[in-house]
Parts: structure tokens; sequence; C-alpha cells
């Protein structure tokens, strides 16, 4: 296929042309800026957590009388809860479980020199101090979530208490973190004036809410009992018993101590507290893909509108073609290959304004630099969008017969 | 002369439907989406109290100094008690108050209701006055409990009218958190969005759209040690137990606005703040130069990015849409336009000037723009209704159609379609009658 005729054919249409260009360069730069935004956000909500989320269940009940003895309150709610037919285990847990949001982070130092370190620079930054999210519970809080111990050993019954704790459990991340090419267990870490002893490693869980790459797995464990006024117990069954056992958990609560609070907003299943978090990811990964198709359908109309217009215009030439020989084929070919010279014109310039756009929304938003492998994914949909948008008008005008060459318009 | 090009315009429309179609429905779907993520920006950067916003200010203390200061060396957001307590105290505004957050149990006196959860604010008697309160019913607690924590509380309407049903509240006694308190007044429609007056529950998604459930006062709130619901921030070595050492420490959790009126109050106020942080550092509080904000509402609004992300961007990419479509558009009207040279050259050579072709292929393209604003109407009220199943469905509740956003729909197509209409229109004027004539 020779371009040389395409050129000076559109060098005749020179502005119908430019249009078209910048409409495919308007769509290209805009349809290249939010790839990354859409794949980044999918990538978020895709985050697997590490408890197991299929069988869990988080059931919350706050008490309104004031010097309750919550312990003998937990005991007696967990024992009911136990009994619901369908419940493998339960625990009442911390404030702190993936997704739930919020923060409960602890300074933690590895050595007591890093901790005079810290202390005098008035600054855990810069220190080999991590700032990890504690997650707490009654005995077994583990299993019920599902965490996997890869060294050492579970918390003893004797370890819970409502107070300090002598001992914890430490992510394989923040154990690599503040012991680099070491072995944490047994090591002693530093809180304050608290001393607390390494005594297990579990796979990696993610914190409440996500932060960046490299800090979304400092998690230790504590083996502290929760004390507040408001519970929350973690139930775990088999994913299709999950919402019964959410009414009749409440249920049961209710019928121990009338006098609190079950509201129906935090009886939730581990799915249903994931979805809220990721929610207005969501939303925006809709909102993303909605305007883009939207944008990429906009250009696909004009394109076949103009091609179409373009061949009602040349059908004597056409038809002049084909009567000195040019086949269907042929035919069909020039108008493929006269869009995918105007797509690429459009592409390159369209490449340009992503790379503008991209730093324009820099200065506004907190966006990392566009990533250059979206450039060709970007190029290719286009090119892809433009063929198909043309296929029509170009069979319509291959199928232009040679005999129009003879009669006047 | 207007209604002979009209119906010429209708005329070449109806020739070619398809095209005239897709000229609609481009110009109507730039327009709805660009105007149903306007009508969600506007809610949502709306000022929540017009007539008093600008005399608003909200002061921030570094009580926390370098070491704990975030990256972009900002003080915190909220103020400790001591320091709420101090510009409280100090009277050096026309008026001031704290607030904070405060989640609590309500325990219905019909013994067979079940207790409920409400959420409202502790805060001090000014504040009815500086954010325009209004009141059906009595109105705020006075100076006595406000100096002495009196047991009042304001409720909203909804609260009073869930309540007592119809009838007067005012005096009744309410179970709030475990102690009862009077009915001091029953607030009316008032709501401003989004709650810029405490900092814990500007970004919440949860609380937009409803306005507080009671406001108690804040002496009260303190003396029986409630909490704020969103936490209190301390700095990582605060190792304080219970409420008397929270109250104590450096923790932040207290909301403060003052009512400033001229530029001279607030260049005042801020020398007092300075003042105040030096004193701070003579007594041996604080070891740093003072570092001190005084934002307005509006620059409050906009520090602690009140309008979610979501929104902005989803208003670019619809501008981005709308700009596809109309270059689209100035592309169809351009083939439209140039295919009928053989026409306009037999109108120029039977002595049609230039402007009368302008006016005839503007008319034309107008009526495209009349009936693309007319779908972008259609599509603009259906989207917005449709909001709720898209954004959340308590940011939808803010949107709303009004005759202003259905004008400027309308406005928005039709010039948008004149304008992509110019080039092509002049083109069509440039036609020569005689090349036109002599071909064909």
């Amino acid at each position: 296929m020779q371009l040389r005729p395409i050129l000076s054919s559109l060098r005749h249409h020179k502005l119908t042309a430019f249009l078209l260009i910048l409409q495919t360069a308007f769509t290209c730069a805009i349809v290249i800026n939010a790839l990354p935004m859409i794949a980044y956000r999918i990538e978020r909500t895709s985050t697997p957590s590490g408890v197991d989320e299929d069988c869990l269940s988080l059931a919350y009940v706050s008490g309104i009388q004031k010097n309750v003895n919550q312990q003998a309150q937990h005991a007696t709610d967990l024992d009911a809860l136990r009994r619901i037919p369908g419940v493998e285990s339960v625990a009442v847990i911390g404030s702190g479980m993936p997704f739930k949001g919020g923060e409960n982070s602890y300074g933690i130092c590895p050595s007591a020199s890093a901790m005079q370190e810290a202390m005098s620079a008035q600054s855990f930054d810069k220190t080999d101090c991590q700032h990890p999210d504690v997650y707490n519970g009654s005995p077994g809080f583990l299993q019920v979530m599902g965490l996997h111990l890869v060294q050492g050993s579970d918390f003893a019954e004797g370890d819970y208490s409502t107070g300090d704790v002598p001992t914890a459990i430490l992510t394989r991340s923040l154990a690599a973190k503040l012991y680099p090419g070491e072995s944490a267990l047994g090591k002693t870490m530093f809180q304050g004036k608290t001393q607390i002893r390494v005594i297990g490693i579990i796979d990696d869980v993610l914190r409440p809410m996500l932060r960046d790459a490299g800090q979304d797995h400092l998690v230790m464990l504590w083996p502290q009992l929760p004390d507040d006024t408001g519970s929350t117990y973690l139930l775990r069954s088999a994913p299709g018993d999950r919402e019964r056992i959410l009414n009749e958990a409440k249920a049961v609560l209710v019928k121990i101590n009338p006098n609190r609070l079950v509201p129906e907003a935090y009886q939730r299943t581990f799915a249903a507290v994931r979805h809220k978090y990721f929610q207005r990811d969501v939303t925006m990964i809709s909102l993303l893909i909605a305007s883009g198709l939207g944008l990429l359908f906009v250009t696909a109309l004009g394109i076949t509108g103009l091609a179409n217009f373009w061949v009602q215009q040349r059908r004597r030439t056409i038809g002049i073609r084909r009567a000195i020989g040019a086949t269907r084929g042929n035919i069909l070919r020039y108008f493929q290959a006269e869009n995918f010279l105007i797509v690429s014109f459009g592409i390159v310039l369209g490449i340009l304004l992503a790379f503008a756009l991209n730093l324009t929304l820099m200065n506004f938003y907190e966006l990392p630099r566009l990533p250059l492998y979206y450039l060709p994914m970007g190029a290719v949909m286009l090119w892809l969008l433009g063929q198909l948008a043309v296929l029509g008008p170009a069979l319509r005008a291959a199928a232009v017969p040679p005999v129009v060459a003879t009669r006047s318009v | 002369m207007f209604r002979y090009y009209l119906g010429l315009g209708l005329h070449s429309l109806r020739r070619n439907p398809a095209l005239t179609v897709l000229m609609v429905v481009l110009i109507g779907a730039g327009v709805a989406s660009s105007m149903i993520t306007f009508a969600a920006l506007r809610a949502l950067t709306a000022d929540p109290l017009p007539q008093k916003s600008a005399q608003l200010f909200g002061p921030q203390i570094d009580n926390w100094g370098p070491a704990n200061r975030s990256e972009d060396g900002e003080p915190p957001r909220a103020l400790s008690y001591n320091d709420a307590l101090a510009l409280l105290n100090a009277h050096k505004a026309l008026r001031q108050t704290a607030i904070y957050q405060m989640t609590l149990s309500l325990v219905p006196s019909d013994a067979k209701r079940a207790p409920f959860t409400v959420k409202g604010y502790a805060a001090t008697e000014a504040m009815f006055a500086m954010f325009d309160v209004t009141f059906i019913d009595g109105g705020g607690w006075g100076a006595e409990d406000d100096a002495k924590g009196g047991s009042s509380v304001v409720l909203s309407r909804r609260l009073s009218q869930k309540l007592f049903g119809g009838v007067n509240s005012l005096g009744r006694s309410v179970s709030l958190g475990g102690h009862d308190y009077r009915v001091a007044g029953v607030m009316g429609d008032w709501n401003p969005q989004p709650r810029f007056y405490a900092e814990g529950s500007i970004n919440i998604v949860s609380d937009v759209g409803d306005p507080p459930d009671f406001f108690v006062p804040f002496v009260t709130a303190v003396n029986f040690q409630l909490n704020d619901s969103w936490g209190e921030s301390c700095v990582s070595d605060y190792k304080g137990v219970g409420w008397n050492d929270l109250l104590r420490s450096e923790c932040v959790w207290i909301s403060f606005w003052v009512q400033l009126p001229t530029l001279a109050d607030v260049q005042q106020y801020k020398f007092f703040l300075d003042g105040y942080a030096a004193e701070q550092g003579r007594i041996g509080r604080f070891q740093w130069a003072p570092n001190n904000r005084l934002r307005s509402l509006l620059q409050w609004l906009d520090y602690v990015h009140a309008v979610p992300e979501e929104t902005r961007i989803s208003f670019l990419l619809a501008i981005g849409l709308q700009l596809v479509c109309l270059v689209n558009t100035v592309g169809l009207l351009l083939a439209k336009f140039m295919r009928r040279r053989g026409e306009i050259g037999v109108r120029r050579a039977l002595g049609a000037s230039r402007r009368a072709i302008y006016v005839q292929f503007l008319i034309e393209a107008g009526m495209v723009g009349v009936a693309g604003g007319l779908l972008g109407l259609l599509l603009t009220a259906l989207g917005v209704f449709g909001m709720g199943s898209f954004f959340d469905a308590r940011v939808a509740r803010l949107v709303h159609i009004d005759v202003s956003l259905l004008g400027l729909t309308l406005l928005t197509s039709i010039v948008a379609t004149v304008i992509a209409a110019l080039y092509p229109t002049w083109r069509a004027a440039q036609v020569q009658p005689a090349w036109q004539l002599k071909s064909n």
C-alpha cells in the first residue's frame, strides 16, 4: 500500500483530517491518563488482607451502663455465641482489624539503644524504631482470624491481660524491618519503658488502613484483652452461614443483656467491611471506566461519521479507480490505511498531550508520574478503535460499483 | 427572513437524519456529562454559611513542635483542651466557641422503646449566634449553663419529633449517655454542609447530609467525661491514662472557631495567637517559635480537602468528554455544510450576501444546539436522579436540580454548538458562487 496518494488526498481535506487527529489526540491523552488510575484502584481493591475473609463476621455491641465488668460480660457473651449452630470459633477483638479503618499504632524499638536515640531526637523518624498497628483479642483470636504462625508459638493463656503485655507476635514484614538479617524470635522490643518479648512470627496481615507500599503489613499481635464499653465479636463459620449467624448473634446478645445497643449497621460480614472500605475506590473505578468508554464511543462515532461523508463524497473517484482496475480489497485497504495514518498522527499528538495532562494533574493531586508502558496500551486501543470505526464506511466504499465512473452526478 | 432560515435548516437537517441525530446525541451527551458532574461539584464546594463564612476563622496552634510536625510543617488541625480553654477565656474575638463531636446512646423515657445512638456536639452558647442556628422552640442554654456546666440540651427537630411526637419538648428531660438533660431549644432546619465545624466530621461520608442530633454545653461534656467520637490525636509517646490525664495532655481533639468581623480584627487575633504561643514558650511549654494558623472557613475547607477527589476528577473527565464531542461536532458540521457548496453557490449567485449565508447556517447550527440541549436536559435530570447508585447515596442527596442548572445546560449546549459552527459557517460563506456553478 502506497501512502503517497493517501497523503496527497488528505492534503485536500486538511481541516477535517486535523479535526479527526485532534479528537483522537484528546481521547488518547485522557485514556492514557485514566488507565493507570483505574489499574491502581483495581489493584488497591483486590489487596488480600491476610485473614480468612470468607469465613469471618463481626458482631458489635455497645454497653450503656458504666462500671460493668467487661471481662465477665465477654465470657458470658462468648459462651452464648459459641453455642450458635455453625459457629466454629469466636473471640472478642480490639479495635484493629484489616479494612476497619482508623489507627491503633504504637511506637516500638528493636533495642534499648534505638529507644534512647528516638527519645533524644524526639522523633521515630530516621531511627530503627517502627510504628506498627496492634491487633489484640481474647485467647484464640489468631485462629479465629485465620493467621498462620510460621515461627515460634502462640500466646499462652497466662499471657492475656487487660494491661501492658509481656509478649507479642510480629508479621514477617515487621520482623524483617525491626531485625533485618536476623531472627526476631526471642528478641526483646522496647515500647517506652515496657519491654516486650517476641514469641512468634506470622504471615503478613494488612493494617486497618492501607498506606504506602512497604508499610502495609507492619502489624504486631498483643495478648491484650479488650476492655472498652463497646465490644466486637469475631465469628468464624462456613461462608454460607454468615448472614444467619449474624442474625442469631444479634438476638443472643440482646437476650443476654437487653440494656445494650446492637446497631444494625455494625453487624456485618467481613466482606461487607471490605466493601465499605473500598466503596469510594469502586465508585471511582466505575466513573473512570464509564467516562473512558464514553470517550472511545464518541470518538468512534466521529470517525465513522466523517468516513461515511468522505466515502459519499468520493464515490465517483472510487468508481474511476475501480474501473481502471483497482480491486475491492484495494479500496478497502485504502480507507483502512488512511484511518491508520490519521489515528497515528492523533496518537503522537495524544502522547504529548498525555504527558502535559499528567504534569498538570500531578500539580493538583498526589498522582505518580505516568508509567511509560501505558503509552503503547493507549496507542493500540485507539488503532483498534479506528479500524473498527472505519470498517463500515470502508466496506461501503469497496462496494461502490465501477459503473459509477461512467455516470455523471 | 428568520422563519425562512428556520425552514431551510429544518429541511436540511431532515435530509440527513442520521447525521443530525448523531450531532444532537453528541451535544446532549457531552453537555449532560459535564452538567451532572458540575452539579455534584457545585453541591460539594458550596459555601456552607454564605452570609457568615467571611467572618469565621479557625485558629490552629502548634503545641506539638517540630519533632511531631507533619512533613508540610502544619500545626495540628485541632486544639488541646488547655489551649481551647485559654482561647475561650481570653475573649479576644467577637465570639468564640470550642466544639467536638460525640456519639451517645439515648435511652427513651418510654421503657418499651429500644435505646438508640445519636450523634451530636459539645459546644459553647456562642456557637448558635456564630453559625446562625435557627430555632423553632426555645434557644441556646444561656451563659450560666455555659459557665457552670448545666445539663441543658438543644435537639434537632427530627430528634425532638422522634422522642416527643409533635408536642412542645421544651423543659422535658432526655437521658443521653447515662445523664439527664433538660431540653433548652429545638433547632429549625439548620444544617450547613459540609459539617465544617468539627474537624472529625468533615471528611466522613456517613455524616454528609444529616443535621446533627443535639448540642450540649462544652463544660458539661467535659465534666461528664464524654469522649470525642473520632478519638484524640496524641504525640506518639503519650502514656497518659484516663480523662484527667487527657485534659492536661497535649493531645488534640477540640475544634475552635472565632468570629472576626473586620480585617483589623483578624490581624489583631493573629497577633494575639502569636503572643499566646510566645507566652507558652516563656513558661517552658513550647520550645519552638510560634507556628500558628488562622484560616477562614473557606480556606479551611480547602485545606482539609472537604471535596472528595473523585468529584473533581470526574468533572475534569466530563470536560474532556465534552471537548471531544465538540471537536466531533465541528467535523460533522463542516462535512454537512461543505456538501451544500452547490446550494450555497446558487443562493450567492441569486444575490444572497455573505451575511445571509452566515445567518442561515448559524440558525441551522442553533437548531442542532437547542435539540442537543433538550436531550442534555433530559440526560442531566436522569443523571442527577440516578446519582445515588453511582456516587455515595448521601453525597448524592446534596445534589439537586434547579432552574439555574437547567438554564446553564441549555445555554451551554447552544453556545457550544454555535462556537462549533463558527468555522464551518465561515467556510460556507467563503464559497465562490462562480466556481460552484461552473462544475456540474
